[in-house]
């Protein structure tokens, strides 16, 4: 490969990205998991047909940074927003785009529901175990025993409930036919994130239902550990708690090869 | 063509104004009075090639109408005032965001779930924004019947020309009832104006992106927000309604507006053997509220007679109309109960003259 | 000329088709009418009741102070009803189901036996359509073929009926002109 080539691979941008800087903190999962939901689209040849809805929380302004139509949704609603978008124009292509507090705390009705009605949607999860806009509020994906501005001695089980694994109990709705978790903090696994994701925009294609690619995203900052160290937990606590893998695929893709 | 007459119920007639105005995608959750809108929806947007959803609460139901807005659908959603409350957060988030759409509040008592019989009570939430943020709905105020129809029309017209959340203010009475309605031929969607602002894809554009979160430090929200006070003002100006039947010489004139009104106009007409001369005031739109046709008809008239399905919403409105120019008497049901032209006709007995035995003079 | 009427009874005898017959009926003739069913909590307990209104003029309020007239199909609707009709209406009671009669002495009253008068035109459910026509009759609302045309209009649809609801409408009919 010449060194043009590499050096446009991984300081260019896929044009599903704007040149705006974006104002995610250093290590945060959320730059890595914007590139990746842009490059999949030029991949597939998706920009310009695609809808996009960012949650409310740290990626409230994704508007600014992908480069593709998108409409701002209320707190947890993005689901919501979506179907009304996707059953108007079936033809397009439509993204969601949520943390956990907005997916599964305050957005659960419209999370499950969407699912359980098989949306063809594609739905990117970025869980980070916490309310990383408004300051590291518990989130309900906090692990047990993890510190949060309102857990300060740590998730309780018999005080906050028990981590909320959002993904599994969408997989038991009919209407979701593809559930994979992945994470960010790994060159492999940010290769296997790419991959799911391309599978997830694929289900939309072939209008088979739901999926969704929830990926375990580091918070340094409220965390408050330096990058490197949020890296790690991901790998060694968090995936604990949230296995990788796939969940559930009734896609037949891998079948039919 | 436009229909022959047809003998409908106000919640369907609403339902099939709304797809004959356009409207093929219908978003909402049950509520008692209004079930009956949903329901015949839920058959006929799936003949006209429309969808039909039942959302998993009034929360997502107007966020789907939110969404089904931005790509630039008619859409609608209805409930009643339980359910219009949820509604409230999605409504200011399309105020925001000037998306148009069009919102059925069939009216019941309350506070909290009340009861299911005709209400009022909803004036404040519906005038006055509803929700968080300065911004205001236009709300259009039927009498039931052909009214429906016209008015579920105008409310979709509204929405897209001022691009705009609007409401269509009924009461639970006024889905129940059956009239003789006629309905205007189908519009083509493709006369419509285009609308330029949607998102839809960014084929051959630039991107566009449809929000509410202005954090710039130039002052971006401020000027957001006299960028929709001044839309405000243009509806204000331009697209007040009220009906008014009053004699010259009438003495009083009554303040009514939906059902409350069909009931005082006939209590006024069971009046007309004693000799009272009495008008009728009619506000269509509750916001903008008519108050420059209210003040001038204060000016000839000396007393002003309030009737409300609510211990007194719409009334302050008619105080900031009138104001001193005449005496205001008011008398409010609250929801729950379903007044007779004859309990209406004590109060403006009362009213005229002036014995304080029913209804309440108001000390402005 | 304004004309409202009651109609009330248990669920399942055909009291809110009784007030559509009607509705249709006015209707068609080129009367402006309103129909105000009860609804929601108080048709629990298995009572039903609206009010029709017809008029040749266009009708204000759909909810009537003082029912002109009172079609009563129980005994519980009588008793409910009964303070409200206008001094001077009509009281219709299906006497198949209670023989007893309204206390005031300012209203004229009705005693169909609705019952009976269908089973002799061969229809055990047309009691309401009985009721009807000699609602239609005794206050001149409707003639007989503006009544059956009200029957259709609310039936449509349900055809196979009509031969049956139209015997039924004319044996009220024929019982107000001959008192049997
Ligand atoms: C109705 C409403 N309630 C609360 C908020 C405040 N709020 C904004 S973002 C957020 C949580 C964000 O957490 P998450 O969804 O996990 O996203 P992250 O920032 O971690 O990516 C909250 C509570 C809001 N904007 N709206
Ligand atoms: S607060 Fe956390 S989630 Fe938000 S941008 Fe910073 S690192 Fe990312
Ligand atoms: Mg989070």
């Amino acid at each position: 490969m010449s060194t043009e080539v590499a050096f446009e691979q991984i300081f260019g941008r896929p044009e599903s990205l704007k040149t705006n800087p974006t104002h995610y903190c250093p290590g945060c999962g959320h730059s890595v998991a914007h590139r990746l939901v842009a490059e999949c689209l030029d991949e597939m040849g998706l920009r310009e047909k695609t809808i996009g809805v960012p949650p409310v929380g740290c990626a409230v302004l994704a508007y600014n940074y992908f480069n593709f139509d998108m409409v701002e949704a209320p707190h947890g609603r993005a689901l919501a927003v979506a179907t009304g978008i996707k059953r108007v124009h079936p033809d397009k292509f439509v993204l969601s785009y949520q943390g956990d507090g907005d997916l599964a705390a305050i957005g659960t009705a419209e999370t499950i529901h969407s699912g359980n009605r098989g949306e063809r949607i594609s739905t990117i999860f970025i869980n980070n175990a916490i309310y990383g806009m408004t300051g590291g509020q518990m989130a309900p994906t906090t692990l047990l025993g993890q510190t949060a501005t309102t857990a300060q001695a740590g998730r309780d089980a018999r005080l906050h409930g028990s981590p909320i694994d959002i993904s599994r109990m969408l997989a038991v709705c009919d209407g979701v036919v593809y559930v994979e978790r992945c994470s960010l903090t790994s060159i492999k696994q940010i290769r296997r994130a790419k991959k799911a994701i391309k599978k997830s925009y694929q289900c939309q294609l072939d209008d088979l239902g739901f999926s969704i690619v929830e990926l375990l995203s580091p918070c340094p900052t409220n965390w408050k550990v330096s990058p490197k160290a949020a890296w790690a937990w991901v790998n060694d606590e968090m995936t604990k708690t949230y296995p990788l893998g796939v969940i559930k695929d009734t896609t037949g893709y891998e079948d039919k090869k | 063509m436009p229909s022959e007459k047809m003998l409908m119920i106000g919640s369907h007639v609403v339902a099939e104004a709304a797809v004959r105005a356009g409207c093929r995608y219908y978003f909402g959750y049950p509520i008692t009075p209004q079930n009956e809108l949903p329901e015949y929806l839920s058959a006929r947007l799936l003949e006209v090639g429309g969808t039909f959803i039942q959302g998993e609460s009034e929360v997502s139901s107007i966020n789907m109408v939110l969404g089904a807005s931005a790509v630039g659908a008619r859409t609608m959603t209805s409930s009643s005032s339980p359910g219009v409350s949820l509604k409230q957060e999605g409504i200011s988030y399309m105020a925001g965001m000037e998306l148009p759409g069009v919102i059925i509040n069939m009216m019941r008592g309350g506070p909290g779930l009340g009861n299911i019989a005709p209400s009022a009570a909803d004036y404040f939430q519906a005038t006055r924004g509803g929700a968080h943020g300065d911004y205001r709905t236009p709300v259009l105020a039927p009498a039931g019947g052909q009214e429906l129809v016209d008015l579920t029309f105008v409310a979709f017209d509204l929405a897209d020309k001022y691009r705009t959340p609007v409401m269509l203010l009924g009461d639970g009475l006024m889905g129940q009832v059956m009239e003789p309605v006629i309905f205007p031929d189908f519009i083509d969607l493709k006369d419509l104006p285009e609308k330029d602002w949607i998102v839809d894809g960014c084929e051959g554009r630039e991107p566009r992106a449809l929000f509410s979160m202005f954090l710039g430090q130039q002052g971006e929200l401020y000027q957001h927000n006299l960028h929709l006070q001044e839309k405000y003002d243009k509806i204000t100006a331009e697209e007040m309604r009220w009906e008014t039947n009053c004699p010259d010489d009438a003495e009083m004139v009554v303040v009514a507006y939906g059902t409350a009104a069909r009931i005082a106009e006939s209590a006024i007409e069971e009046l007309e053997a004693e000799d009272l001369r009495l008008g009728l005031f009619r506000p269509i739109t509750l916001w903008p509220f008519p108050k420059p046709a209210l003040r001038e008809l204060s000016k000839k008239v000396p007393k002003v007679a309030v009737f409300e399905f609510s211990l007194g919403q719409m009334v302050e409105d008619v105080i900031f109309s009138v104001g001193e120019r005449a005496e205001i008497y008011f008398h409010g049901l609250p929801g729950g109960i379903i007044p007779t032209p004859a309990d209406v006709a004590d109060f403006l007995r009362s009213a005229a003259k002036g014995d304080g035995k029913v209804g309440r003079r108001i000390d402005v | 000329m304004i004309t409202r009427t009651t109609f009330a009874g248990f669920g399942g005898q055909g009291v809110l088709l009784m007030g559509y017959v009607l509705c249709h009926g006015g209707m068609h003739k080129g009367l402006d009418v309103t129909y105000f069913p009860s609804y929601g909590a108080e048709m629990r307990g298995g009572t039903a009741n609206c009010t029709v209104t017809l008029s040749d003029k266009k009708i204000a309020s759909p909810v009537a102070s003082k029912p002109d007239a009172l079609v009563a199909m129980n005994y519980p609707s009588l008793e409910k009803f009964e303070p409200t009709v206008a001094e001077n209406g009509t009281v219709f009671l299906n006497s198949s189901l209670f023989t007893e009669t309204p206390s005031r002495d300012d209203i004229e009253v009705l005693q169909v036996p609705t019952a009976e008068l269908a089973r002799e035109v061969g229809s055990d459910r047309g009691a309401n359509m009985v009721m009807i026509g000699a609602v239609c009759a005794k206050t001149g609302l409707l003639t007989v073929e503006e009544t059956i045309k009200g029957m259709e209009g609310a039936l449509k649809g349900k055809e196979k009926f009509f031969p049956q609801n139209q015997k039924a409408i004319e044996r009220g009919f024929a019982f107000v002109a001959d008192g049997k």
